[in-house]
């Protein structure tokens, strides 16, 4: 296989271990490093598509910035609230999601 | 010799994405992230991409990573840090497996392009700047860069509004003490005017080399985080009118550019030839300001000190 | 000449983050592991930096490169102080 194809597909199994993080993990800050990572590979299967073909395609570049730095701001938001949670409860997880007393 | 390079490079992107999810412990995750953070930089150098490469490196490399860290601290100064027992979970992985695999069905299922973007390279030339992604971010797709401007300050807003009402309006984030003359304050004094330098020189080249607004402003909100954090410089409180100004300076101008544009040239945010080279280095410098602003009181975090210290 | 200087050069780099990682995994404590990392971080990025420092078109890339070195060790002092110094507090806390 090429060497595109092989970023390619390492961009399609990051989406893969981002949405299962995003999903299984309890912990709310994982929660959103599982979410940067679902991204980020997004980002990378898209900028393999535009490795395609004689030189590089800035389109998708200059899409890619724009969405890393309005991933980074969704992140800030999101650790803003997980933060405002834990203050609240003392725990870093959704309260319906939480066994921690449910273990006695 | 490149696909052997190739390979392992993605074979520890994937690794450490995986030491990231799977861990036992919320700071190796976070530790995990950060390195995975600076080797997508590396693959996107290999991809030809170098704006977007300075973009990675500066955001998920340190400030995405210092917000994560500066969370994983509040977390654990109110006992929240340690991870509950996590159970595999076989729906998620399968709901993993599956998009993964769609993924790479659908990149071998891609139609061929012909040659890239003819139309980019002849108008190029008449977009006022030489680096293409410079021109596609401020030129040719402006309106999305206005509107990612907003999604910041928006972001903004809302992290400001989880204040607590006690601590508005303070100072943003928590104080910080920092020994004088211990290495902390030395490296506050050192670092910042270097990093300045760096910053405004990314924002200015990039209309012909990598580099641009976004970079440049990332690496100057970095700058402004690690004269705060080391004592060096204390953030004005949220209510300081000069600081509101820098926060909407960049979206403002470039809003007001494209009603001019409507009003006296061809439409809303259009860039005639003659003055596009000026026009976007303007808003480039207003936009770099707004960002790093932004970013730096994005990562800092609302107002926890009561104010008028 | 240039060529085999550089890849001697950047082999000896090497071979100093090799071993600077394998001192990172296998000492015992913090401070023995910090001292693995600053030979790794200062003389295996010299010896990289000289290397391909030798591949320059012109002397703006050298001095890049010499500026690009000083602030990697800036920063990994730095680091490594506070690491150090807290992990000592850590010790005394508990010791």
């Amino acid at each position: 296989m090429t060497g595109l194809s092989l970023y390619a597909l390492t961009g399609a199994g990051l989406t893969g271990l981002g949405l299962y993080g995003l999903i299984a993990t309890r912990h709310l800050l994982r929660r959103v490093v599982a979410f940067n990572l679902l991204g980020s590979g997004v980002f990378l299967f898209l900028g393999a598509a535009a490795a395609r073909g004689e030189g590089a395609d800035p389109v998708p570049h200059a899409l890619i910035i724009t969405g890393i730095v309005v991933a980074l701001s969704a992140s800030a938001l999101a650790v803003g609230l997980v933060v405002a949670q834990a203050r609240l409860t003392g725990r870093a997880t959704l309260p319906e999601e939480d066994t921690h007393g449910d273990d006695v | 010799m490149m696909p052997v390079f190739d390979a392992t490079l993605c074979g520890l992107i994937l690794a450490v994405a995986l030491a990231a999810v799977a861990g036992r412990d919320v700071f190796r995750a976070i530790v995990f992230f950060i390195v995975y953070g600076l080797m997508l930089a590396v693959a996107w150098v290999r991809l030809g991409a170098l704006d977007v490469a300075l973009a990675e490196a500066a955001i998920s490399g340190g400030l995405t990573a210092g917000l994560f860290l500066v969370a994983y601290g509040r977390l654990a100064a109110v006992g929240a840090a340690d991870e509950p027992a996590g159970l595999l979970n076989p729906p998620a992985a399968l709901a993993g497996c599956g998009l993964s695999a769609a993924l790479g069905w659908a990149w071998f299922a891609l139609p061929q392009p012909d040659r890239p973007a003819p139309q980019l390279a002849e108008a190029l030339p008449r977009s006022g700047v030489e680096n293409p992604v410079t021109a596609v971010l401020l030129n040719f797709r402006a309106w999305d860069t206005l509107l990612e401007s907003v999604v910041l300050l928006t972001a903004l807003i809302g992290v400001l509004m989880l204040a607590r009402v006690g601590a508005w309006p303070g100072r943003p984030g928590l104080a910080q003490h920092v020994r004088p003359g211990g290495v902390m304050a030395g490296f506050g004094r050192v670092l910042p005017p270097v990093g300045l330098l760096v910053g405004v020189y990314l924002v200015y080249v990039g209309a012909e080399r990598p580099g641009g607004a976004f970079q440049g402003g990332t690496v100057i909100a970095a700058v402004g985080l690690v004269a705060t954090l080391t004592g060096a410089f204390r953030p004005p409180a949220v209510d300081a009118p000069g600081w509101r100004a820098a926060l909407v300076a960049g979206p403002l101008l470039f809003l007001l550019w494209g009603l001019a544009g409507a009003v006296i040239g061809n439409g809303f945010l259009t860039f005639p030839p003659t003055l596009a080279g000026a026009a976007i280095l303007a808003i480039e410098a207003a936009l770099a300001v707004s960002i790093a602003v932004t970013l730096a009181v994005l990562v800092l975090g609302a107002p926890e000190q009561a104010a008028r210290e | 000449m240039a060529d085999l200087t550089t890849y001697v050069l950047t082999s000896v780099g090497l071979v100093f983050f090799v071993a600077g990682t394998l001192g990172l995994l296998r000492f015992p404590d913090v401070f023995t592991r910090l001292h693995a990392l600053t030979k790794a971080d200062n003389l295996g990025l010299g010896f990289i930096a000289l290397g391909v420092a030798l591949q320059a078109p012109s002397w703006r890339e050298v001095a890049l490169l010499a500026v690009i070195w000083v602030l990697a060790l800036l920063a990994a002092g730095t680091a490594s102080q506070l690491v150090a110094r807290a992990a000592r507090a850590e010790d005394e806390d508990s010791g």
